[in-house]
């Protein structure tokens, strides 16, 4: 049997597997420059219209939002691109990603703004309101910012997550950096290039993790 | 015929579902095996880790930050995929549902230890001197003082991030393991109609729309003014 | 009158955080049923001084005899010696998810092993003893904090402790609970219990205090009874602080 080296970390398969899984880095990286904008914006519009003071404006969205927590992110992929043909609408696979993320990450996003919108006491809206600015200025100028910094943590936490699921589009053959890399593993036959896409996705996240660390234990400690 | 019965006859499929439906339920059941074994482990070995970096024993507690940091950063597929494809080459070769099992159980304890170590720093620092200076020792302390207030806190966002990890269950349908939506992508390619995922995805509201409604409650009870 | 062996017996005490000696070689006898009153500026080291007394600060140097055991030997079962001193802090620290009775039945029943009834008898009458007879079944969040400070007083006393220390135990209240804890104070005095006690309450302290002693940058300056520490201190920065909580 090859050396443990040899084996999980050659280097020669690494090089040669280098640009291709560079290749689907950048693809991960467009992913993520797609879903993430996209999740907030869907995030925010849960958040704002659960404002409403009509329950049968508020229950539907929580049941949006429930029915995405309960519901596995690659189930709903799958389904958008094995299933939607059968009904004659092909949407290929980027396009099934971009609407299952969207679909599932807006519940998310939408979760945590709306404990960020709640945290922030009424005073600060009624200060904003009577001081003449508008609705929507009010919950830009106002509201928005200190929502913001209360539930920072989530947030971050919730886009670091949304970062790792995009590694779920390699399997609707989307070729991101784990596709790119089990690809280069079955060409191979040899798992370094899978060991090499684990380090990248932790070069890449590992700040973000420990920033993560941080302004969890500041809200701890600022308690 | 108008769209919705189109749509009804494509995705509802009653005979289809009928038909798949043992498949469907087998798949199921491994799910939920696979799922409780995911929280019972993870959950346990978060705790582990969290109550031995309560010792604070420096290169301890370094190691079990980096096996937090590790877990936190990788994709749940990735260690799937590295545990199911590249662990072979070191002459392990795990099946598709313990290399599935093993990489969320690693997942969800790195998360779990970071909500208990959370929990156990929000409690002041008061409340160990008090109980060590009526003479109750180091385990008692955690065990009686320390922890029963650290649970409040971690409860809430430990429910939500067991549910998010546990529904990863459907990654191992990558490694062949026959849980819910495998079972039901093998039901589609048999039958040529997409129902058994319909089926499929029933299943999985089924299973999971309780524990987040179980976790909703829990937010409410939990949430703890002080 | 036959002198008795001090109850606590500190000698050379030094205290070290990092680089800076926070106390810098304290001296100080109590004797049974004494009352010693601590007073200094603040950061003179008067909370370190009685942290290191049940080792919640590990001493840097000198020794320490708790009724004749040395606590800073290698053998001593610090748990052991903790249980017969006790502490109040300012800051209360009742455990919030425990009734006032689960709050002082607690090292009852983990450290001395009592059953359940003789635990609940034992904290029930404690809790009389301060006052909070009625109030066995309420959670601190339900209390003031006069109440939570006399609930944590039980706690300290239902171990039965040979002495007890207080750490600006009113410090943290409003003024017009302060007197409820002074009373149960002053009532354990009667009761003969030995104690040391750090707080600003000159009152109490001209009133109760057998011996008052003026720390200042680590050190004992001086001490003495009440009258002659207040009336005529001898150091100049004894005066100094005195003129200036006096004038306050
Ligand atoms: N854990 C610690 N680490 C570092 N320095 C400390 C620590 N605890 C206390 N100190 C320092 O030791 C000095 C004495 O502190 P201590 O709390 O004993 O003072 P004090 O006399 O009780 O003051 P106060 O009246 O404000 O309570 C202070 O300068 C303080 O900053
Ligand atoms: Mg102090």
């Amino acid at each position: 049997m090859p050396g443990f080296v040899e084996t999980f970390f050659n280097l020669e398969i690494m090089r040669a597997a280098l640009p291709y899984l560079l290749q689907g880095l950048g693809t991960t990286l467009l992913l993520v420059l797609l879903v993430v904008p996209l999740g907030i914006a869907g995030g925010l519009a849960v958040a704002l219209l659960y404002r409403s003071p009509r329950r049968r404006v508020r229950w539907p969205l929580i049941l949006y939002v429930d029915f995405f927590r309960a519901f596995p992110p690659l189930v709903l992929l799958i389904f958008l691109y094995a299933g939607l043909p059968f009904a004659g609408i092909e949407i290929g696979a980027f396009t099934a990603v971009a609407i299952g993320f969207f679909l599932n990450n807006s519940a998310y996003y939408g979760e945590v703004l709306r404990a960020g919108i709640e945290s922030v006491p009424r005073g600060q809206w009624e200060a904003a309101r009577s001081t003449g600015l508008s609705a929507p200025r009010a919950m830009l100028w106002v509201v928005l910012p200190q929502a913001v910094r209360n539930v920072l943590p989530d947030l971050v936490g919730n886009t670091l997550e949304v970062v790792k699921l995009t590694s779920l589009a390699s399997v609707v053959a989307l070729p991101e950096l784990l596709f790119a890399a089990r690809q280069a593993q079955s060409l191979t036959y040899n798992p370094s290039p899978i060991v090499l896409a684990a380090i990248i996705y932790l070069v890449l996240l590992w700040p973000f993790v420990r920033l993560l660390s941080r302004l969890e234990h500041r809200m701890l400690v600022s308690r | 015929m108008n769209a919705w019965d189109r749509f009804a006859a494509t995705f509802l499929d009653t005979d289809v579902m009928a038909r798949y439906l043992p498949d469907i339920a087998a798949g199921f059941a491994t799910t939920v095996w696979l799922a409780l074994l995911v929280v019972l482990a993870g959950l346990a070995l978060g705790l582990a880790l969290a109550l031995l970096r309560s010792l604070r024993f420096r290169p301890l507690s370094a190691l079990i930050v980096l096996h937090v940091d590790l877990f936190r950063a990788l994709p749940p597929l990735v260690v799937i995929v590295l545990l199911y494809f590249a662990m072979p080459n070191a002459g392990w070769s795990p099946s598709g549902f313990v290399a599935t099992w093993l990489a969320l159980t690693l997942v969800l304890s790195a998360f779990a230890e970071e909500i208990f170590w959370g929990g156990i720093l929000s409690v002041p620092k008061g409340q160990w001197e008090a109980a060590r200076s009526t003479g109750l020792g180091f385990l008692a302390t955690l065990t009686w003082v320390v922890l029963p207030q650290a649970i409040r806190v971690t409860i809430p966002p430990l429910t939500n991030r067991t549910i998010a990890i546990t529904k990863g269950t459907a990654l191992g349908s990558v490694v062949a393991v026959s849980e819910i939506l495998a079972s039901a992508q093998t039901a589609v390619s048999f039958s040529f109609n997409p129902s058994p995922l319909t089926l499929g995805a029933a299943a999985y509201v089924v299973l999971f729309f309780p524990v987040v409604l179980f976790g909703r409650w829990v937010e409410t009870r939990f949430a703890w003014k002080r | 009158m036959q002198r008795e062996p001090p109850v606590l017996s500190i000698r050379g005490l030094r205290k070290s955080f990092g680089a800076t000696e926070v106390l810098r070689g304290i001296d100080l006898d109590v004797r049974p049923r004494e009352l010693v009153f601590v007073i200094g500026p603040s950061g003179s080291g008067k909370s370190t001084l009685l942290r290191c007394c049940n080792r919640l600060e590990e001493p840097s140097d000198g020794s320490i005899l708790f009724d004749g055991t040395d606590i800073r030997a290698p053998g001593t079962d610090i748990n052991a010696v903790r249980r017969r001193i006790g502490m109040v802090f300012q800051s209360f620290n009742l455990y919030p998810h425990m009734t006032a009775l689960g709050n002082v039945t607690l090292a009852l029943r983990q450290v001395l092993k009592k059953p359940r009834r003789e635990a609940d008898e034992i904290a029930a009458a404690a809790l009389a003893r301060v006052g909070l007879a009625d109030k066995q079944g309420a959670y601190p969040g339900e209390l003031s904090g006069g109440q939570q400070q006399r609930v944590a007083i039980a706690r300290a006393l239902a171990l039965e402790p040979k002495a007890v220390l207080f750490d600006e135990p009113t410090s943290a209240l409003d003024p017009e609970l302060v007197g409820s804890v002074l009373q149960v104070m002053r009532d354990l005095r009667e009761a003969g219990m030995t104690m040391v006690v750090v707080s600003h309450e000159m009152g109490f302290a001209r009133a109760a205090a057998d011996r008052v002693v003026f720390m200042d940058q680590g050190e004992i300056v001086e001490e003495g009874p009440p009258a002659a520490i207040f009336g005529a201190p001898q150091h100049a920065r004894t005066r100094a602080f005195v003129d200036q909580i006096v004038r306050h």
